[in-house]
């Protein structure tokens, strides 16, 4: 089991999850945030935290997302670290009310 | 001049209380553009509070944030001063003439109390007392518990509650490869427990649990999780609450209590119980506890306000053992403004005030469960120590520049017969620990007496 950074972050990034990560297990590039399943610790600390829900246990991602668990696993590893929040992508806000939030 | 945190005069700070707090408060100093020394004190010789002694021995992954505050020891700004106890082996008041300021990270160590009769009965035990008994902690280490009756209750749903039902439910073969205490695990295979009851005040809606530690009840081999679905209807407010946003937690939570209540007798020899909307009244029992009666509650009240009001009615349990888990105070340390009412360290945004709603005291600060409450989870606390630290480095220009630090710390230690232990020390107690475990295929089996550990630590 892990814990999954799935398509609502992309275009977001909002990084308020960061701040309570217990491990620093999440890296990011310029779209969105990925977890690095073989740091996180499964604790679900970040997950209500997402302005846009976009975290999920990996047994409780919705349908048609599950792929995002391999692309976390894939991605993190190699993207650089983050550690504490950082502003927004400038379009967020924007995509935040298009998800409907 | 040279300023506060500069190489001549770098910020001391002590932090009291080795937890996840302590160590985030740490990290976040170490972090800054200020030249600091770190004082972690710590009252008993091993570090890493809650993750060490509080989170359940089946839980091994979350144990891993030990990893990161291993990593935070590592750096020459970190200093570990452990089996120190601040208030007695030295005062709150002479930390503050040592370091140029003290952040108070030592967390919730008492349980609530019911407040009702009977609850210093025989049998009637707090939740902290079990989960640092099967834990390893040295205050825990000579506690009984007798688990000869076949139903035990628990008071209580949120992860606590979770955690002693799961020890309870588990069998021996599940638990005797994690690090529980060989203690525990002796006293545990005997356990003729068959009936285990953990009960709410309010409804299925409301419980605290989170949905994962739920979701384990389901995987328990020898216990199967039940609740009679008559207890799953609900009312209106908390159908509201449960379709919203925010009760989507909860919501959760709803279906797999309906899986619990779904699920089939298939003769597992245990069977865990949640049950709602009960209040304990009394404890009854000869010498013992033997009967807990409980009043019927009915919830009233709009959508995440509801309140538990009892309806007058009443159910009884016979058990030879309760747990209550309804809530954790801190324990005041003198010298340390305190505010009774919550358990906690008054303060302003981590900042101490004399009194709740008071006037800062220049230098004190605290984080963690002792500052907001016991809520939230391991890196809920780095968050909250961030906070603390930012508190902190916004005040440097103004906290007293002449302090001894490290050097007037040990001096009054010394001077009072304090023997405590260094981080290297620590390293000591950790290998051997690990080795002990190796033995039994266990990640590691705990000194559960402060003298064996200091033994080791060649204090």
């Amino acid at each position: 089991m892990t814990t999954v950074v799935t398509e609502n972050c992309k275009g977001c990034r909002f990084t308020d999850c960061v701040a309570v990560c217990p491990v620093a297990c999440f890296h990011y590039d310029d779209e969105m945030l990925y977890i690095d399943p073989d740091v996180c610790i499964d604790c679900s600390a970040c997950i209500p935290e997402c302005p846009v829900e976009a975290i999920f246990e990996e047994d409780d991602i919705p349908e048609g997302q599950e792929h995002w668990t391999e692309i976390n696993a894939d991605k993190a590893p190699d993207l650089p670290l983050i550690e504490e929040p950082m502003d927004p992508l400038p379009e967020a806000e924007e995509r935040k009310a298009d998800l409907g939030f | 001049m040279s300023s506060l945190g500069d190489e001549s005069n770098p910020l001391r700070v002590a932090i009291v209380g080795s937890g996840p707090s302590g160590f985030y408060a740490t990290e976040a100093l170490i972090k800054s553009s200020l030249i600091v020394e770190i004082d972690l004190i710590e009252r008993l010789p091993a570090p890493f509070g809650l993750v060490r002694n509080g989170v359940a021995p089946d839980h091994p992954k979350l144990k891993q944030a030990i990893k990161v505050y291993k990593k935070v020891a590592q750096n020459p700004e970190f200093n570990f001063v452990g089996n120190v106890t601040v208030g007695v082996d030295i005062k709150a008041e002479e930390l503050q003439q040592t370091h140029h300021a003290v952040i108070y990270t030592c967390g919730a160590e008492t349980d609530r109390r019911l407040g009702i009769p009977g609850e210093d009965l025989p049998g009637s035990h707090t939740a902290t007392e079990f989960v640092g008994w099967y834990n390893g902690h040295p205050d825990y280490r000579d506690r009984t518990f007798d688990l000869s009756h076949e139903t035990a209750v628990v008071i209580g749903q949120g992860n606590v509650a979770a955690d002693v039902a799961r020890i309870l439910a588990k069998s021996v073969d599940e638990l005797k490869q994690t690090d529980i205490a060989q203690h525990a695990l002796d006293v545990l295979a005997e356990s003729r427990v068959r009936t285990i009851y953990v009960v709410g005040r309010r409804g299925p809606a409301q419980a605290k649990f989170a949905s994962k530690e739920l979701k384990e009840f389901l995987e328990i081999e020898n216990c199967r999780p039940y609740i009679d679905p008559a207890e799953l209807e609900l009312n209106e407010a908390s159908q509201l609450e449960i379709d919203s946003k925010e009760g989507r937690g909860n919501k959760k939570n709803i279906e797999i209590f309906h899986q619990f209540a779904g699920s089939e007798d298939t003769g597992k020899q245990r069977v865990c119980i949640a049950t709602f909307l009960k209040s304990p009244l009394r404890l009854e029992g000869e010498g013992r506890l033997q009967k807990i009666i409980f009043e019927t509650n009915e919830l009233s009240g709009e959508p995440f306000r509801q309140s538990a009001k009892g309806t007058g009615q009443t159910t009884e349990i016979d058990c030879g053992i309760m747990f209550r888990s309804i809530g954790y105070n801190g324990v005041p340390i003198e010298g340390v403004p305190f505010y009774e009412r919550w358990g906690t360290i008054p303060n302003d945004a981590g900042r101490i005030t004399s009194e709740q709603g008071g006037a800062t005291v220049p230098g004190l600060y605290t984080a963690g469960w002792i500052k907001r409450g016991p809520s939230g989870i391991i890196g809920t606390n780095r968050a909250c120590a961030v906070e603390t630290v930012e508190a902190l480095l916004e005040d440097v220009g103004e906290l007293d520049t002449d302090k001894p630090g490290r050097e007037g710390l040990y001096k009054i230690l010394n001077s009072n017969n304090v023997s405590y232990i260094d981080y290297a020390q620590w390293e000591k107690i950790d290998a051997a620990e690990v080795a002990a475990g190796e033995l039994k295929s266990k990640p590691r089996e705990k000194f559960t007496r402060r003298t064996e550990m200091l033994e080791v630590a060649g204090s």
